[in-house]
């Protein structure tokens, strides 16, 4: 058991932090770059691609890398840390993701190779107006003809769905099951409708009318727990990048109360304020433990076991990220409402994450249906 | 690709990222295990699951069970009985420990007095109260909190005064839990009241047979006896019973109190007491159809506080996967606050669900209400203390606040 990096890891982490920090650190340049489509900075993205960021889930035969999990998890809080725009957590983790689990070889190395150079971003059309989260879909509908697949339907909210150039779409399959498509951005009878998301994000409407569609790996195969799991590992990803905001919020906090002054002293003076920032900071190591623990798990569990570790980060996630970010703003004051102040915007950030793929509530919805078959949780037993 | 199937490259690298225990560990874990759950008594360990008191004799006895193992002070200096254990085993020997409802072995004795002998004490007195202090054959209390002097403690009144051979100790102690049973108190007494309030004072091991010495129980708001005042007049202590150097009491007892906050958490007793919440839940009835714990609010309310132990646990496994051989983990610092509050959280879970029958806490065996339904109350409130001793909750915080954010 160990809960430490090798050399490589930290070395993983330097390279991608100085790469972040040298484009994010100035929030002003955010600001910039989250104010004019696509909402990120493509030159950025390309620069992810040249050391090897984008591709490093994907195998070696599909041109990726080939690191685990804690790689991936890596990039993911370094990522957070300045709540960079480019879209990896979407695009390589969750979209990529899904070719990588289901795709076949060809389908791999066609889309995961474009994507891990920096020519493509892939987006997963998946939510549906009017429903919660989960694997499958129900609104949009695949229907075929001989070898030909089209789908029908409304996908939205779809993060980076206007700018994505391949977009990976859930749909139900006539038979049953929700299966996965490849659908081309420029693809006749798609129409998309972005906009921009509270956090600088962009997510988009994505109206599929007949539009011609690829099967994913074997046709008609039902998806739906190659979804699942995917979305799991996306989850712990996602808590991995609220963690590398929350480290941000944390620090920026202490340093404001360090050097803020009212009624002549520094707000560090005031015990009623030092006790939530040490709250904070309990929250924040809670956090981090149960995020690197569902890390590890994504490499050492089943399916299974990584849903369940999944969804109990995800809740410490949502329960932590809020707390934190709750009183980043509380204890900066009004500075934090600002738009030119980056607290705010991290804040915005974390609840985009929270809601990504179910928050809290959700997970103790989940985790509750089971609670009633096991004794006791034992981490170490994976 | 990513995924479960995904083959861990960290595992070419050495140990860096990963759950497994090496075959080392895992060997120790079982014979741990397999220790505590044959070899100390089963009715012992039940009553600590029930939460039942024990008496002196089974506190003793379990001791000295575990003492003749040689697994009541594997932290101590192996000279002395320690184990020279990795801390991963102690954290291994100190978790199984409590899940199989063993009694932690005293921790006057075991965690606070016993490494303060083996650090700072004479050759004489290691060998005098070392072996004795491993097998309880010495009770030992503690003499440190004052009326004046809690959270403040460096405030303490007690005096000691030089005459001939002996020093003359005067004053009062209080919150000396279980002095009943006390053989002896290690006492922190103020020795010079003219320099600054630490540099006065000096620590000295008491006969508790004393002439002069008294003992008066206070009872606690769950009704129990579980505390004392200790009262001295004119006691006289034999000069060869001060430990350490003459007003150096002040180093000895921040040594002991870091060691005191090591292993405060008590995340295994806690996870067990939430998984019996659980099976208590699953056979009450709900008073209609159903059980407690078909109640969405219930179910609820258990994933919220396992994932709180879990994310608990996990840190501790940080923490102490981190200081093998460094400084230790600053996110220590949070094992208490938030092991406390969560041992707290869940005597109140047991509370809520006993329901009506968590008022009977003095009935006898002629109640037809079931007997842990009995105890929680009196536990619950007992351990409202958690978050007030070993340095309280708040004073965490001001640790927090002040060495890891700066503040």
């Amino acid at each position: 058991m160990d809960f430490t990096y090798d050399d490589e890891q930290v070395a993983l982490r330097d390279a991608v932090r100085g790469l972040v920090g040298k484009a994010y650190n100035d929030y002003e340049h955010r600001r910039q770059i989250v104010g004019e489509d696509p909402g990120f900075d493509e030159e950025q993205w390309s620069r992810l691609a040249e050391m090897g960021v984008l591709g490093l889930p994907f195998c070696e035969d599909d041109g990726g890398v080939g690191a685990g999990p804690v790689e991936i998890g890596i990039v993911c809080q370094e990522l957070g840390r300045t709540i960079a725009p480019e879209p990896f957590l979407a695009s390589v983790v969750l979209a990529g993701g899904l070719v990588s689990a289901a795709g076949t070889a060809e389908q791999r190395g066609e889309v995961l190779g474009a994507l891990s150079a920096g020519d493509s971003v892939l987006a997963f059309a998946h939510d549906e107006p009017g429903r919660r989260w989960g694997p499958t879909a129900q609104k949009v509908t695949a229907t075929q003809d001989g070898d030909s697949w089209a789908l029908t339907g409304v996908k939205e909210p779809v993060l980076h769905g206007a700018r994505a150039d391949v977009l990976v779409v859930s749909a139900a399959l006539p038979d049953g099951g929700t299966g996965l498509f490849l659908v081309a951005g420029d693809a006749d009878g798609l129409a998309r409708e972005g906009y921009s998301t509270y956090d600088g994000g962009r997510a988009a409407r994505v109206a599929l009318d007949g539009t011609a569609a690829t099967p994913l790996g074997e046709a008609g195969a039902d998806l739906t727990a190659t979804i699942a799991t995917v979305q799991d590992i996306t989850r712990i990803m996602a808590g991995n990048q609220s963690l590398g905001a929350m480290q941000t919020l944390l620090k920026a906090t202490t340093d404001y109360l360090k050097s803020r002054k009212q009624f002549g002293v520094t707000l560090n003076t005031f015990q009623a304020l030092t006790f939530r920032a040490a709250d904070m900071y309990t929250s924040l190591e809670l956090t981090h433990s149960l995020v690197d623990w569902s890390t590890m798990v994504i490499a050492a569990g089943s399916p299974e076991e990584v849903a369940a570790a999944a969804a109990r980060a995800s809740l410490q996630v949502s329960r932590g990220g809020r707390h934190v970010g709750q009183e980043a703003i509380q204890l900066h004051g009004g500075i934090a409402m600002t738009a030119e102040y980056n607290v705010g915007m991290f804040v915005a950030h974390l609840t985009a994450l929270d809601h990504l793929l179910g928050d809290g509530n959700h997970q103790v919805g989940v985790l509750s249906t089971k609670v009633g078959d096991y004794e006791l949780i034992d981490p170490l037993d994976v | 690709m990513m995924g479960p199937d995904e083959v861990d490259v960290t595992d070419e690298r050495g140990r860096s990222m990963q759950l497994e225990l090496t075959a080392e560990d895992q060997e120790f874990r079982e014979e741990m295990r397999k220790f505590f759950t044959t070899e100390v008594s089963e009715e012992i360990r039940q009553a600590v699951i029930e939460g039942r008191e024990l008496s002196k004799e089974q506190i003793v006895e379990s001791q000295q069970t575990l003492n003749k193992a040689g697994l009541a002070v594997p932290h101590w200096p192996e000279e002395w009985g320690g184990r020279g254990w990795s801390e991963l085993q102690r954290h291994i020997w100190h978790e199984e420990m409590q899940r199989a409802g063993v009694p932690t072995p005293l921790a006057f004795n075991a965690s606070m007095i016993g490494p303060v002998i083996a650090q700072f004490g004479t050759e004489e007195q290691k060998a005098r109260f070392l072996p004795q202090t491993a097998s309880l054959d010495i009770w030992w209390s503690q003499g440190f909190s004052e009326p004046d002097a809690g959270s403040d403690l460096a405030s303490l009144r007690t005096t000691a005064v030089r005459d001939g051979d002996d020093w003359v100790v005067n004053g009062q102690k209080t919150w000396t839990t279980l002095g009943q049973y006390g053989d002896w108190i290690f006492t922190l007494v103020r020795t010079d009241p003219e320099v600054k309030k630490q540099a006065g004072i000096s620590m000295l091991l008491i006969d508790m047979t004393s002439p002069g010495l008294e003992v008066r129980p206070i009872q606690l708001i769950d009704g129990g006896h579980e505390v004392n005042e200790v009262w001295f007049e004119d006691v006289r202590v034999p000069a060869e019973n001060m430990l350490g150097e003459i007003n150096s009491g002040w180093t000895q007892a921040k040594f002991l109190l870091g060691n005191e906050r090591v292993g405060v958490a008590p995340v295994g007793a806690t996870k067990r007491n939430l998984s019996r919440a659980k099976d208590l839940a699953k056979e009450t009835s709900d008073g209609n159809d159903g059980t407690l714990l078909d109640d969405p609010l219930v179910r609820a309310r258990i994933v919220e506080l396992e994932n709180e132990l879990l994310a608990l646990e996990l840190t501790a496994l940080r923490v102490v996967a981190h200081s093998a051989g460094g400084e230790p983990h600053p996110a220590s610092s949070v094992l208490k606050l938030r092991g406390t509050e969560l041992q707290q959280a869940v005597s109140e879970l047991l509370v809520d669900l006993a329901g009506p029958a968590s008022v009977a806490s003095g009935a006898g065996d002629g109640s037809d209400l079931a007997s842990w339904a009995r105890t929680v109350t009196p536990n619950y409130l007992n351990l409202r203390k958690a978050s007030i001793y070993g340095g309280s909750n708040e004073i965490q915080r001001q640790i927090i606040s002040r060495s890891i954010l700066g503040l």
